[in-house]
């Protein structure tokens, strides 16, 4: 049997994930900033144009996935660090990605309503 | 084999040795992206003042201007421009741009100043400056 018995195969995968999650949530950024510098908000109207563009909706979404998934490996990173108890570690786990899926839900929704 | 044997116990001299500073950009990386996690549900909240109406709108515009929201709405930039910045850094020592010492510890020393003057131009855009 080729069972895998090590505990770190995950960790490329992680590893690549946080990376690309990152140059969207840069990309983004960028592109938020300069139209916030420009304007962007100045008003609630054109504040909203913004969100509720076809293309920045997409973006958005993407956005608000890679800040979730990007968050869940580095926050699961900082317990793994400093928590030892693995009771205490676990129910953080959980916690961590329940409040990230709700968070990710919630955004999702601010912006499906424009 | 021979074993070279070191003095111990070690005394180190507390006052002289500190993190270097690609270590301090890193325990930086760290802390700013918690506490970016830790308030992502009050930005969420931010982010749907501003949206769902143009009474919720200006209800937002006098929130944020609030001393005290504000003096947290600069700390979340810093840690923003920080992890941002430091992540960049991070990205070009995985395609090997930069890993020899002192390049290594000129970026380090740029990560924190640049993200440093960025927070400053954001804060001072906020706060209507210019």
């Amino acid at each position: 049997m080729n069972r895998i018995i090590v505990g770190a195969h995950y960790g490329l995968k992680d590893w690549l994930a946080q990376r690309i999650s990152a140059i969207v949530m840069a990309t983004y950024s960028v592109f938020i900033g300069i139209a916030l510098a420009s304007g962007g908000a100045a008003s609630y109207e054109s504040w909203r144009a913004l969100m509720s563009g076809s293309v920045t909706r997409f973006a958005t979404f993407l956005f608000i996935v890679s800040v979730c998934y990007h968050a869940w490996i580095g926050v699961r990173d900082i317990w793994m660090d400093y928590v030892n108890s693995v009771a205490v570690r676990l129910t953080l786990h959980v916690l961590t990605i329940l409040g990230l899926v709700g968070c990710a839900g919630w955004a999702v929704q601010i912006l499906w309503r424009l | 084999m021979p074993e070279i044997i070191k003095p111990r116990p070690k005394f180190l001299t507390l006052s002289q040795i500190h993190l270097p500073l690609p270590g301090f950009v890193s325990i930086l990386h760290r802390v700013s992206g918690a506490g970016l996690f830790l308030l992502l549900p009050w930005l969420i909240y931010l982010f749907q003042l501003s949206l769902t109406s143009p009474e919720t709108f200006e209800h937002f515009k006098t929130y944020v201007a609030h001393p005290l929201v504000k003096l947290i709405l600069f700390g979340l930039s810093w840690a923003f421009l920080h992890h941002f910045c430091a992540g960049i850094r991070f990205l070009l020592l995985d395609i090997q741009v930069g890993i020899e010492k002192p390049q290594a510890r000129a970026s380090a020393r740029a990560v924190l100043a640049i993200s440093l003057g960025l927070t400053v131009i954001v804060a001072l855009k906020f706060l209507e400056v210019f």
